[in-house]
């Protein structure tokens, strides 16, 4: 072999026999490995926790911030401005204030916001030029369940990013303004909040992979927006009866069904859609996401 | 090593001692400008501890057989076994059993040096006391200890290809897959992975190595497929290749003394196979031969037999450059 002039910081040299026995060493010495589906499951999982921790001003900042600034706004500012907003915030409610109405739709923004930041964004980083997405695709598993290990972490995002809703707008708000929230069916909203972020998640997933990464700005003006903006956020869905046309057309939101199913475990005086109707659409809409994004991750990753 | 468990099941299974194996191994992109034939029908037979090259030219169709043969491809004719297992069937069985170091950078940015391995380690089933041990025998050993909790992203070009090659041993591979894991390394870095991969190689790893550099495949590989356009045009050991190339060796003995008249034609050297021009011209005696096995030791003999004295031989071996541009042609490729 040629022998190197090796200069200090470039690192080891296989000519020097001290690393050459080091090298041959990974060969005759290496530990024998027995992957199995759940221990590469869980070591994915970790390297997700690890990742979240290591940047955990800024996702703190990112899942605070939301609902701090509309707390901040629709609970403390617009009350002390008083004059029409309460009117038309409560037009729909008949006299609820309107911090009641907002938290199970800052609650379903939150998932969506945190459900595609969480799944979506590293996603389409995966899949860019240097398609890093190459090295979890080499672990020993079905490349579907690197699908589910994603949104199972776009899940955990998305569901501690609505959690963090409750402490939010129960301390910020005007005197009096306060959310008037009993939990009545923690069973409901455990269900609601779980198929709420899986969906989300899954939806992040599926468009992490359909969308062309240079057109990424395009989601938030095309779908998070929309979505938000129409997904009974301010309103709860049954207030829309006046505008029947909107009423019907919104059903095809799955933001509709995540909020009205918040409403359902957190206000369920206030009115809300069927709770059949919930469920099937967060049920239904999680396995039929959740399926398609799966395949779509996998003919992306595969081609 | 570990040995590999091959499986004989029939026709075209591999056999107890193939780590890679394809036949007829095909992928066509479709696309609507039309379909693009990356590979065209590769057959290969990769024995266990060979350290074997594609070497081609950019586009020929190396990195899509390297992705076909790692599952990140899939085939859309053929067949291929790795360590013995279908790389369509048997998707997690191959990736059990190979390590991958690809041309781009895939690490993962998000963590550091040690953390890299560490996952990997974990992510391949050994538990965390035994992943962090790992981790560190693999930084010792590749030179990366003052870089280990340095982020992926702030490594040089050649420490960010020493951590991947790392990172691809972590599971003790049966097969090690380097796509061009030298392009775009400064000399000095290259000929050290060179040197690591030797020693791999000499603890009987087995290599696929993809290569545009014809000095890396001459200077690492036991055996060398030329590939052009998705098919194989030549394959064989490096003095194969150039003896089918039809390049010629050349040796060339000089004497103290001029080179009596006809006396290679009286020793009968132009019926030597391969032998296809004699030289004497004064002092020196020049035979060029497509096989040079043995030549230079007869050239001197025959001198020194007639009373000749040696001043100076030289052999002059084509080089793999010369066999390649004949294979492949000289257009430009993308």
């Amino acid at each position: 072999m040629a022998t190197t002039t090796q200069p200090a910081n470039i690192g080891a040299s296989a000519g020097d026999p001290e690393v050459t026995a080091s090298i041959a060493a990974l060969i005759t010495d290496a530990p024998v490995p027995h992957p199995t589906l759940w221990k590469t499951f869980s070591a994915m999982m970790a390297r997700e926790f690890r990742v979240l921790g290591r940047n955990a001003p800024s996702t703190f900042i990112r899942a605070v911030l939301q609902p701090l600034l509309f707390a901040f706004v629709f609970a403390y500012v617009l009350p002390k401005i008083g004059s029409g907003f309460s009117a038309g915030g409560g037009a729909a409610a008949g006299g609820v204030n309107f911090a009641t109405i907002l938290v199970p739709g800052l609650m379903g923004s939150m998932f969506l916001m945190q459900g595609m930041f969480g799944t979506t964004m590293p996603l389409i980083m995966e899949f860019s030029w240097q398609r890093t997405i190459e090295d979890r695709a080499l672990a020993p598993v079905p490349i579907q369940v690197l699908g589910i290990q994603k949104i199972t972490a776009g899940a955990i995002q998305a569901f501690i990013g609505a959690a963090i809703v409750f402490p939010v707008v129960y301390w910020v708000h005007a005197p009096g303004q306060g959310p008037h929230i009993h939990v009545t069916n923690w069973f409901l909203l455990a269900v609601v909040m779980i198929f709420a972020s899986t969906m989300t998640a899954s939806l992040g997933l599926w468009l992490g992979t359909v969308v062309d990464p240079r057109k990424v700005q395009m989601l938030f003006a095309v779908i998070l927006l929309p979505i938000t903006m129409l997904g009974c956020v301010y309103y709860p869905w049954s207030a829309l009866h006046v505008i029947r046309w909107l009423q019907i057309v919104t059903l095809i939101n799955p933001m509709v069904y995540m909020t009205e199913g918040l409403r359902a475990a957190l206000t369920p005086s206030l009115g809300h859609m069927p709770l059949w109707a919930i469920l099937l659409a967060l049920v239904g809409g999680t396995v039929v996401f959740g399926a398609l994004a799966v395949r779509t991750f996998h003919n992306r990753v595969v081609n | 090593m570990t040995t590999v468990t091959a499986r004989l099941n029939g026709h075209g299974a591999p056999t107890a001692t193939s780590a890679i194996k394809t036949e007829g191994l095909r992928k066509t992109y479709k696309s609507s400008r039309g379909d693009v034939e990356a590979v065209r029908g590769v057959d290969l037979d990769v024995p266990q501890g060979e350290f074997f090259g594609l070497l081609g030219p950019n586009g020929a169709g190396k990195s899509t057989t390297i992705g076909m043969l790692t599952t990140l491809v899939a085939p859309t004719g053929g067949k291929a076994w790795v360590a013995g297992h279908d790389v369509t069937k048997e998707t997690v069985a191959v990736k059990r059993r190979i390590g991958v170091v690809t041309q781009n950078n895939t690490l993962d940015m998000q963590l550091t040096v040690a953390e890299n391995l560490m996952f990997r380690s974990r992510f391949f089933g050994l538990s965390t006391s035994v992943a962090a041990k790992r981790a560190a025998a693999l930084i010792d050993a590749f030179g990366l200890s003052d870089r280990k909790n340095a982020m992926a992203d702030q490594l040089s070009g050649g420490q960010a290809r020493r951590l991947m090659i790392a990172r691809a041993l972590v599971h003790q591979p049966d097969v090690l897959f380097l796509d061009e894991p030298t392009a775009g390394l400064d000399p000095q870095t290259r000929v050290n992975l060179w040197d690591i991969l030797q020693v791999l190689h000499d603890q009987g790893q087995t290599v696929l190595l993809t290569t545009h550099y014809m000095e890396e495949a001459e200077a690492l590989c036991d055996r060398i497929a030329v590939v052009d356009h998705g098919k194989i045009l030549a394959e064989g050991s490096l003095d194969k290749l150039l003896a089918d190339s039809g390049a010629q060796t050349v040796v060339t003995v000089r004497y103290e003394e001029p080179v009596p008249e006809g006396l290679a034609e009286r020793a009968g050297l132009a019926e030597r196979p391969g032998v296809s021009k004699i030289e004497a011209e004064g002092d020196q005696l020049r035979v060029f031969s497509t096989d040079a096995e043995g030549l230079l030791g007869d050239v001197v003999t025959l001198g020194t037999d007639n009373g000749l004295h040696v001043r100076d031989a030289s052999v002059a071996k084509p080089s793999l450059e010369t066999a390649f541009l004949a294979l492949t042609g000289r257009e430009y490729r993308e």
